[in-house]
């Protein structure tokens, strides 16, 4: 009897295991079948390369360069604020804070990642984008760098937990050999720490920045939604994702417009695939 | 004990009242309208048909978009009760629906009126359709082609699931002719409310939109807008959409059987009545008469 037991708790586990996976492959072909289907209409070369975004004019332009750039300025400019900072923070975490310190702080951390990210953008359109507006002397606020700096609040939080694990990670005889030898704390972070966490890292960047790129609300209501080609980060940008969420209410289902935004869909998906599945080679590689 | 006893009196009392009274109602009206047609009604429509079926809880009615031409065709094929279009029928859709013996009559239940707004420090005060189609096309970029000060143009439009949108791009971008040419400029930021909108506006003295007359409010300055250069320009109020003096402003119609069912014509009362009218204001539209 309990050997029954066991083998259906087994296999009961098995199947919920499986339905995941099930569950990504099954959203994957229908965005790629809802998607595809635009390429029997529209000339993927035109999607790809297209520099204009005018999805219900006659004869309608689906061109996703302007809207992917936009992505890409954003996530970078998110990218290069919220690494250092992310850093910083879990090393301070993990090596430097006292212990009582480190409780609060990890748990002020972990605050700020359940905050909706619809509150970070509102706050971000109050606040954040009238002082860009007078600090540059912009006619708007709605720009891709309070884009890239409301973005930077939500990547901190992964980037700092995931980093601040794999320092807690390093075996502890590491750091006594170094301080044995002579050296100071800094010396020990710089060049045991560091490079021994430093796979974790490259893991804690990469999830970061696929947080920042799938974001949506936020960036929908504080980036201005101009789909032009992004020149500059003191300029408004059109992201792929506020695309989607700004145009899916109005389009027919089955019409060439719908199609085009499963389209975007479908790149988002390949991006965000690609990078989830580096950050897994990474922290693979670490536990090695 | 004798408290918990008051209570109980003071919570199920008006709790039975009210059913007692709703079943006094429902008695009166019951069955079911199906609403189809213009995406910008919707709301509207949808926010006349709950106030409705809060008094009559036995009627029903359903409201679906779709577009103005969707509505009109459903109502000639006899698939809807009530058409909700933002234009009114061609003269052959008339006769087509009187081919298949559903005479309709149009009944005009609302006005849709466009203010173009601009920061209360902007020094420009009227415009032209022309120089508006200019302004969101991105032929004109700064403010000093227009009498204004010497700085670039910010254009703030709705994103593309508004009516408002399709409205404006094709009765002042486009200049009235539908199918034109003209686009909105790449560069026109794309605000997801009328709020945001009005908001931006507020805070850039650089900045035009346009928005439903309802969130204007002293934050932002309206634009009088003329026809043509000779003028005039009027600026956007009730009274002027009332008058169609006001070029951006347009009727919403219903369309209903020349024989509407009883339930049809006092939903159709009710939109307009004081209280139906009230709601078309709640909703940012222009009420057809003036609160007396």
């Amino acid at each position: 009897m309990k050997r029954i037991w066991e083998a259906a708790v087994e296999k009961f586990i098995l199947l919920n295991g499986l339905a995941c996976v099930v569950f990504v492959i099954l959203i994957f072909l229908f965005l790629a079948k809802e998607g595809l289907a635009l390429f029997k209409t529209f000339s993927p070369l035109n999607f790809f390369a297209g520099t204009q975004w005018y999805p219900i004019s006659e004869p309608p332009k689906y061109g996703i360069l302007p809207l992917f750039l936009g992505s890409l300025v954003v996530t970078l400019g998110a990218t290069v604020i919220s690494v250092p900072l992310g850093m910083a923070c879990a090393l301070f975490i993990g090596e430097i804070a006292p212990r009582w310190m480190r409780e609060i702080l990890k748990a002020g951390v972990e605050l700020l990642a359940a905050i909706p990210s619809i509150v970070i953008g509102f706050i971000g359109m109050m606040t954040l984008a009238p002082w860009v507006k007078q600090i540059f002397h912009l006619p708007t606020g709605l720009t891709a760098l309070s884009g890239s700096i409301t973005l930077a609040f939500m990547a901190v939080p992964t980037i700092v937990s995931i980093m601040e694990d794999a320092i807690t990670a390093v075996p502890k005889i590491y750091r006594e050999g170094s301080f044995a030898l002579g050296a100071t704390h800094w010396q020990t972070i710089r060049r045991v720490v560091i490079p021994a966490a430093s796979s974790g890292t490259v893991a804690a960047i990469m999830l970061g920045i696929g947080r920042v790129i799938g974001e949506t609300m936020a960036v929908m209501m504080i980036t201005g939604n101009a789909a032009v080609m992004p020149n500059t980060l003191l300029a408004p940008v059109r992201t792929m994702t506020a695309t989607i969420a700004a145009e899916m209410g109005e389009a027919v289902q089955g019409s060439e417009h719908y199609f085009a935004l499963f389209a975007i869909g479908l790149v988002l998906f390949v991006i965000t695939f690609l990078i989830n599945m580096t950050a897994d080679i990474f922290l693979h590689r670490e536990k090695k | 004990m004798k408290k918990k006893i008051l209570y109980f009196a003071v919570i199920i009392i008006p709790v039975f009242l009210i059913f007692a009274n709703c079943n006094a109602q429902a008695k009166q009206l019951s069955g079911s309208i199906q609403i189809k047609g213009s995406d910008t009604m919707v709301n509207l429509g949808q926010g006349w048909a709950e106030q409705f079926m809060e008094k009559n809880p036995d009627a029903s009615i359903a409201v679906t978009g779709g577009g103005s031409g969707t509505g009109i065709a459903a109502i000639i094929n006899g698939t809807c009760d009530i058409a909700q279009s933002s234009r009114a029928m061609k003269q052959q859709e008339l006769d087509a629906a009187k081919k298949n013996g559903r005479e309709v009559q149009e009944v005009e239940t609302a006005i849709d009126a466009l203010a173009v707004i601009v920061n209360p420090a902007n020094p420009v005060s009227q415009l032209t359709i022309e120089q508006l189609s200019g302004i969101f096309t991105g032929t004109v970029t700064n403010w000093k082609e227009l009498g204004g000060a010497d700085q670039p143009i910010l254009m703030l439009s709705r994103e593309r699931n508004s009516g408002t949108h399709v409205y404006f791009l094709e009765h002042i971008v486009r200049k009235g002719n539908e199918k034109g040419p003209e686009e909105y400029s790449p560069k026109a930021l794309m605000l997801p409310s009328s709020q945001a909108i009005s908001d931006e506006v507020a805070q850039s003295v650089s900045a035009i939109g346009y928005v439903g007359i309802g969130y204007v409010s002293n934050r932002q300055k309206k634009i009088a807008v003329g026809k043509s250069a000779e003028g005039p320009f009027v600026l956007p109020s009730i009274d002027t959409a009332l008058d169609k003096t006001y070029p951006i402003a347009r009727g919403l119609f219903m369309y209903i059987p020349k024989n509407p069912s009883a339930l049809v014509k006092s939903f159709m009362d009710f939109v307009l009545s004081d209280f139906g009218q009230e709601i078309v204001q709640q909703m940012d539209f222009v009420p057809l008469r003036k609160k007396s």
